[in-house]
Order: structure tokens, then sequence, then C-alpha cells
């Protein structure tokens, strides 16, 4: 979380706090590991007070209409092709890779419950997140660096908007609403793929392979991996309007923000992912002691546990 | 154009609750104390204190990096100076929160360097922004009066469908006037708002200017290159210079006067900058 925000008059910010910290010269490992650790809890910190700052406005009143179903329609219909082509090819591969292992163990008719379950669950949102990440976050980064290196963000505020609740708000609302929507389409059609390869070209029989899955993957995945979607939505608007507002100058910094939105964002959901799903089963594991999905196959298949 | 909003049947936010109507008193409506700026390890703004007086069309001169445009973004309230104070109608803005800035704001109207136009946004909407923003107008009020400022600008009606990117360095500054003058502003703050244009257009923006404050005694502050421009428009001219042409102890406003008295300054900094002469500068290159 290197922080590549240069303080220039053409990009000005307040920055009061970042003049307070030394300007450290020597480049001894030392110095340079200190200066990267206090750049990533700087930028953690002022990424927390971005996310409290856009809450804010956001109780406050929502922005215009258009504005937000022009959010809606720029992350969430223009998404569909290539969330579709992810999901379809995350199922095929999952049934491809998966088909040699089962086999082995003469498993092959479980073997949509496992493609199933991992869509729904782990690969699915993870994949249509980090896709949404490249094409959605990295748009709106360049955007807002794109309005800031112009001043069209100084001229919003100028004219009476504030650029928080115009800008981040309804690109927030957007991510945090149709980035799970469209993590359920990758997942339909991830579902559909697996289906396709195993029955078609693998020959896997269709009862079973759908009697398998429906029987080992139960709503709370499909609704886990929904909650987990909403949060890499959250996170990936959150850090590509971040990203932008404090832009370097010129295209190089427009650059930087886009590429640096990317990065950021699929640390983010990989991180954010870890910790979901340890909550997840912590969760699952109080509600309902001592079962998972995963014991069942096993025990269906005649294994111990 | 006052008429037209003080006719308007639905309830408007200020400032068109009380359409503005001008102001030439000569007291001061943004005042600077002691103000400087910082941007991480570079200062480039120091104690500088003035006053802009009301009616009057201020000009601030410099070399490029001299603090200028930070010194209009600090009159605005767009950006906070790092220390020191400032006062719009002699009241502090230090302590005011972003949501009363932004309502406060609505007195000014700020022509930026490039214009920002919004570029995903048709002419049209650019300069109805602020009224959908602020006020509840209906789409044919705000129609009428986009056509009105266009053609206070020069501009016919049928610019009003063309998206930024279609419009010439020139038409784009004349928008972003448009778009400026659309919120009834009693401040006008320019940004070099004949940086880059033919010297044509640049007569057209000096009279643009000149034409607006003839409507009604606004208050105008212009940041620029343009010794024209300020031979034309000014009443008062602000010299900044640079940080690091001066003593520690030195006053980074070097001049203070009418446009005459500018041109007439025996200040050697002064009168290399109206004159627009190299002097010892090209001496200094040659030593790089």
């Amino acid at each position: 979380m290197a922080h590549s925000h240069r303080q220039t008059p053409e990009n000005v910010k307040d920055t009061e706090v970042m003049s307070a910290v030394p300007v450290l010269n020597r480049t001894t490992p030392v110095h340079a590991l200190g200066r990267v650790v206090i750049d990533s809890v700087m930028s953690l910190g002022e990424l927390t007070l971005f996310a409290a700052q856009m809450l804010r406005w956001m109780l406050r009143g929502l922005p215009r209409r258009s504005v937000v179903l022009q959010s809606m329609h720029e992350v969430g219909v223009r998404s569909i092709p290539v969330v579709l082509i992810t999901g379809m090819f995350i199922g095929m591969v999952l049934a491809v890779q998966g088909y040699s292992q089962f086999r082995l163990m003469r498993m092959e008719t479980r073997l949509g419950a496992v493609i199933n379950m991992t869509l729904v669950a782990e690969l699915g949102p993870v994949l249509a997140a980090t896709m949404l990440a490249g094409r959605v976050g990295s748009a709106m980064a360049a955007e807002l660096g794109t309005m800031r290196v112009t001043e069209q963000i100084d001229a919003l505020r100028a004219l009476g908007a504030n650029p928080v609740q115009y800008l981040v708000v309804p690109r927030f609302l957007a991510s945090f609403l149709l980035i799970p929507l469209l993590t359920a389409f990758a997942d339909a059609i991830g579902v559909i793929g697996g289906w396709m390869l195993s029955t078609l070209v693998l020959k896997i029989d269709s009862v079973y392979y759908w009697h398998y899955s429906s029987e080992f993957v139960t709503a709370w995945d499909f609704l886990t991996g929904l909650l987990k979607s909403m949060c890499f939505g959250a996170a990936i608007s959150l850090i590509a309007c971040h990203r932008g507002f404090n832009c370097g100058s010129g295209a190089e910094g427009v650059g930087r923000a886009a590429t640096s939105s990317f990065v950021l964002s699929f640390i983010a959901i990989l991180v954010s992912d870890f910790f979901l799903g340890m909550l997840f089963n912590e969760i699952y594991q109080t509600i309902w002691p001592g079962s998972s999905s995963f014991v069942s196959l096993v025990r269906c298949s005649g294994g111990q546990v | 154009m006052t008429d037209r909003l003080s006719a308007n049947p639905q309830p408007l936010p200020a400032p068109f609750s009380e359409p503005f109507v001008g102001d030439d008193t000569g007291r001061p409506v943004i005042s600077m104390r002691d103000v400087s700026r910082r941007f991480g390890a570079q200062q480039v703004l120091r104690g500088i204190s003035l006053d802009v007086r009301a009616g009057e069309t201020l000009a601030l001169i410099g070399e490029s990096g001299c603090g200028k445009s930070v010194m209009m973004k600090l009159m605005a309230g767009l950006i906070r100076p790092s220390s020191g104070d400032v006062q719009w109608d002699g009241v502090s803005i230090m302590n005011r929160s972003d949501e009363e800035l932004v309502r406060d704001r609505l007195r000014f109207g700020y022509l930026f360097q490039g214009a920002a136009l919004f570029d995903s946004m048709t002419v049209h909407e650019n300069i109805a922004f602020g009224l959908r923003q602020n006020t509840r107008m209906s789409d044919g009020f705000i129609r009428e009066i986009v056509h009105e400022r266009l053609r206070d600008v020069g501009m016919p009606p049928s610019a009003a469908s063309k998206m930024p990117s279609e419009l010439s360095g020139g038409m784009r500054k004349r928008v972003g006037l448009a778009r400026t003058l659309a919120l009834m502003p009693e401040i006008i703050l320019y940004d070099e708002p004949t940086t880059g244009l033919d010297p044509i257009m640049i007569d057209v923006i000096n009279t643009l200017i000149l034409k607006t404050r003839a409507r009604r005694p606004v208050t105008s502050v212009v940041v620029t290159h343009e010794m024209s421009t300020v031979r034309k428009v000014a009443d008062r001219v602000i010299m900044f210079y640079p940080l690091n042409r001066l003593q520690p102890d030195e006053s980074q406003i070097v001049f203070e006067g009418t446009p005459e008295e500018a041109f007439s300054s025996d200040d050697p900094r002064v009168s290399q900058f109206v004159y627009g002469e190299a002097g010892e500068r090209m001496q200094e290159l040659a030593m790089l």
C-alpha cells in the first residue's frame, strides 16, 4: 500500500497532518521500511476517514436519482457481459480440473456439488469482484482522477455540490448493491457452464449431478457468497474513489491512481475474503454446531471424518 | 435575469430568494489575514494579508508558481490555509463546516483556468448544473436561463447540445463563464481567463468581463499573466513574487496599486513582469 500521492500546488489538498510527518532523507533499508509502514498506516487512516465522510454525506441525503441511475448503469449493466463470460469459464474450468481428481476416487457424480459449492461460496464472488475491480474500479479511479486533475471536482464544490455526495455516494451505492447481483449472475452462469461441460462433454449423469448439488450446496453458502460480494463492492468503490480523489498531477497521476486502485482492491478482496470466510464459519458453527457441507460430502462418499 | 429569478413562483434557496443586485460600497468582502499555505514540505504562500473590496476588479499578477491560483482557492474556501485567517464580510470562515461552506460559497462564481467543464455533460447540463443543484426551478425555466447565459457570452443556443470535447478553447472558456454567471454570483473569481487564447479571443473574454460588471456591480478577482487584461479590466493590481526569490523577512506582495502605477513602477521586479523582460533570468538559465 505504497502511498504514491505527491503534493503539488496543482494537486491541492488539506494535508496539515501529512506535513507534520518529518521528512526522511536517509535511505537505509530500515528507513525505507519505516517509510513504507508509515505510508501504509496513513493510507489506511485516510481511507477510513474517507469512508466515514462518505457515510456521513450518504445519511444526509442521496444525490439525484438520475445520478445514481447513471452510476448503476455504468457499474451494473455494462459489467454484465464480462461477468457472464468470467462466470461461464470458471464453472467449466472447475469441471475440467475437478473431474480427473474425482474420477480417481470414483466420485465423478459428486462433481456438481464441488463445482457449485466452490462457485457460490468462494470463486464466484472473488473472481467476479476481481473482474469488477479491474473494469469498474479502475475506471472510477481514472475518471475521478481526471476530474481532479482538470479541476472538475473543485468546480463541483464551487457550484454548490459536495463532491463526496455527488461523486462517491452514487458509485458506492451502485457497487454495494449491484456487485452482489452481478455475482449472482456469475454464479448462475458458472453453474450452467459447469453442468453443461460435466454432462455433455464429461458424460456425468445429469440426475446425479443435480442430486448431489442440491444436497450439499445450501442457501447459507449462496448467502455468504452474496454477503462477501457486498463487502467487496463497498471496498472496490471506496478504494477507487479514494485513489481518484487523491490522484497525483497529470496523466501519470491518473494512470497511477487507476493501477493502485486495482492492486489495492485485489488485496482488499483477498484479505477480506479470508476474514469473512472465518467469520461466516464461526457463525455457521455457532448456529449449527458440528455440521458443514464438506463433512456431509465426505460422509456421503463413505469416508471417515 | 434578476426579474426572472424574482418572478419564479417556486421557493428558492439563497442566494436566489433575495437576488443580488450588486454592491459597490468598497467594503472588504474578502479579507486574508497573515495567510500561509504549504503543500507537504513546499511553502507556496507566506504571511499574505489583503482585502478584496466590494465592486472592484482586482487583478492578481505574478510569475507562474508564485501562488496566485492557490490564493484564489483560499479566497473561495476551496482549500484552507495552513495558518492565518480568511474572512468573508469580516467573518472568519475557518470554523465553518463543509456544509456551511458549500452553502455560503454560492455567492462566489469561479471560472477555472481550463474552464473545468464537466466532460460527461453537454454544454446545457454544464450551465444548468448549479441551478439544478441548488434550486427547484423547472426544466423549462432552466433552459431559458441557459440560453440567456449563452447569448450573454456570445454563443448561439444551438451550442447547448454540444459536448465540451467539441468546443474550441475560447468556446470552453465562454461556456465556463456562462456556467459561472448562471448562479448570479456576487463575487466572480477568474483564474487565468485568457491563458492559451488567441489575441481576438482574449479581447472577447476581457470585454465579457467588463460587460458582466456593467450589468451589475459584481466584485471580481482576476488571476492573469496578460497585461492587456490587467490594463482593460482591473481597478487595482496586486503582484506576488515567488518565495524562492525572496529573503525570509521580505513580503510576498511586491506591488499594490492601479494598473497605471504598475506600468510606471520603478521596482525592477514589477517592471520586468509587466513589460515581459527576461533580464537576469537568461543569465540564470545559462548558469544551469
